[in-house]
């Protein structure tokens, strides 16, 4: 995936060298143009629509945006989403972890086909994904009738939920952590395991430490993917209200049932997460670049 | 391979192998056999009626057709933004680097309810379109009806689409060295020829591969769509649309047989991107 954390240190220097340089710079007017067709194009494609969002919560007033996100469906949805996370962070930050120190410190046959298995969630559609997860705990599907014998519900419940947003949030700390570590070679552990440290402190005091910046990365995309997610937990999640809403679900009944400052409401606290998530993606690049810099 | 035989310097290649694995087929390859074999569980025939139906039919060339056009929309604008932001300086151009990546943070539901606020034939861009409003003279009388139509699919595949294109040719565009380009122009190109011949051909793969992962993310996108469709049968119902409707109908079989095409494309598009990344790392290892 494109998200890949990437440090450029040299980039300062580099511009000054674009525009100096008469080989690699555009007449005025060219670059004129291009300025602006791609920064009219980022404001009426990125911006309007993050600008809408605020906006038209706001449209009815304070008052309104605060009654409408003090309501006892949005806390539930709130509870149900943070539930939703705190298991499928952990479980794919694990995942991620185990993966890695597979791939990136051990050789073996098959390798690459485990990378392209790993990344295979990102190019499923987010409802055939929920639809997976029907067919086998669904009332028709291969364990339905003994669920259903058991009185155990998945789908149209919690735990059908929190699977669907495992799936698609399970490629982020992996494919954050695979090229990272692969780059950082595995010397430094083949020394410390020479010296005889043991496997948990190889992993806890020389591994951990190089990758902090890559794993916490991986993390707030994996979080902000697992509190978003739409598509496939709209499949499984049967829109229950008060009971089996997540936020985005949430969003979508009080859209279509036009209480629009209401549903704007609630967006515009999901777009602050998004927010937030972008800023310390900033901060944490600015961090890895430094440390970067310093060796 | 000598090496898988040879002793790990190393520890823990068993557990993290087995548990790898493990994982692996619960949460994915274990679901994704089971849409196949529900799939072939009532007969190619069954299948291929369920998958080929006119309206499925219909949604795959609006899916298809959409998630092109805004893969191919945002090539031309993605490579504009890249080149900005790595070469020219502006005013709130950190900003602008950091906003890129809006798409991917932004839950689609909430992409989805904006962009159909701000293209409803009452919204801000919308209502400039609408019958009455201040560009819909260059449509005609009857204006230009943005939301609820194909068009606005369209929309929202290019916001979903652009931080694939920008993030894949950003960072090669900041790696390339402009000895490159100082030859070009030394030997007497123009500006534009050494673009063309020096600096687009470097770039090909990586547009590819922006490309390929926008146009895979745009088939399979839902949340950002449904609101702004309209889902209109046989005109502004996209192929996941279909999957739910047909839920919805308590129809698994034609929700099955849809998902089963859906996954196959994917399975083929992830290959071809692979072999595109593949195609990109070399290029960067012969320089």
């Amino acid at each position: 995936m494109s998200t890949a954390l990437h440090i450029a240190p040299a980039k300062v220097r580099a511009l000054a060298k674009y525009q100096d340089n008469p080989a690699t710079r555009e007449a005025p007017w060219v670059r004129f143009a291009l300025l602006t067709l791609g920064l009219g194009f980022f404001l009426i494609f990125l911006v309007l629509p993050l600008v809408a969002v605020f906006t038209e919560a706001l449209r009815k007033g304070w008052e309104v945006y605060f009654a409408s996100l003090a309501d006892e469906e949005t806390f539930s949805a709130i509870k149900l989403t943070l539930i939703a996370a705190a298991i499928a962070v952990p479980l794919n930050l694990v995942f991620g972890l185990s993966a890695s120190w597979l791939i990136a410190k051990h050789d073996f046959r098959g390798k690459q086909l485990l990378i392209t298995f790993i990344d295979l969630p990102f190019s499923v559609s987010p409802v055939v994904a929920g639809l997976m997860y029907v067919l086998i705990f669904g009332a028709q599907g291969w364990f339905g009738p003994w669920l259903q014998a058991n009185d155990i519900k998945i789908i149209f419940a919690v735990p059908g939920i929190v699977l669907a947003t495992v799936f698609v949030t399970f490629p982020f700390v992996a494919r954050e952590l695979i090229p990272l570590m692969q780059a950082q070679g595995k010397d430094e552990e083949e020394a410390a395991t020479v010296l005889g440290a043991s496997g948990w402190q190889t992993f806890r005091r020389v591994t951990l430490p190089n990758i902090k910046w890559g794993l916490l990365y991986g993390v707030i995309l994996c979080n902000a993917r697992a509190m978003g997610e739409f598509g496939a937990v709209s499949v499984v999640s049967g829109h229950i209200r008060g009971l089996t809403n997540t936020l985005p679900l949430h969003v979508e009944i009080l859209y279509n049932e036009y209480q629009f400052a209401a549903a704007f409401a609630v967006a515009s606290l999901l777009a602050l997460l998004a927010l937030v998530t972008l800023v310390i993606k900033q901060f944490i690049e600015w961090r890895a670049s430094q440390s970067h810099g310093n060796e | 391979m000598a090496l898988f035989l040879r002793r790990r310097v190393l520890p823990g290649f068993a557990p993290t192998l087995g548990f790898t694995l493990f994982y692996l087929s619960l949460i994915v390859l274990i679901p994704l056999i089971a849409v196949f074999v529900k799939s072939s569980g009532h007969g190619f025939e069954a299948f291929w009626a369920a998958a080929t139906s006119p309206r499925v039919m219909a949604s795959y060339k609006l899916s298809f057709g959409a998630s092109l056009l805004a893969a191919l929309i945002n090539l031309f604008f993605g490579l504009i933004l890249a080149w900005c932001i790595v070469r020219y300086e502006f005013p709130g151009k950190k900003l602008v680097d950091a906003l890129i990546d809006l798409p991917f943070a932004l839950p689609t539901a909430v992409a989805g309810i904006a962009l159909t606020a701000l293209y409803a034939p009452n919204g801000w861009v919308g209502s400039l379109f609408a019958p009455g409003g201040s560009l819909a003279f260059l449509f005609g009388e009857e204006g230009l009806k943005i939301a609820f139509t194909p068009l606005g699919i369209l929309l929202a595949l290019i916001f979903i689409g652009l931080p694939f294109i920008v993030r894949t040719v950003q960072p090669v565009l900041e790696d390339m060295e402009t000895e490159l380009e100082e030859a070009a122009a030394s030997l007497g190109a123009q500006r534009w020829q050494t673009f063309r011949y020096v600096v687009l051909p470097t770039l090909l793969p990586a547009l590819l591969t922006g490309f390929a992962l926008a146009f895979a993310r745009a088939v399979g996108e839902y949340g950002s769509v449904i609101f702004i469709a309209g889902n209109i049968p046989m005109v502004s119902e996209i192929t996941p649309l279909m999957i739910i409707a047909k839920l919805e109908q308590y129809d698994y079989v034609g929700a099955t047989a849809i998902a089963a095409v859906m996954l196959i494309v994917s399975f083929v598009l992830l290959l071809i991107i692979n072999g595109l990344q593949a195609w990109s790392s070399q290029r960067g290892a012969r320089k």
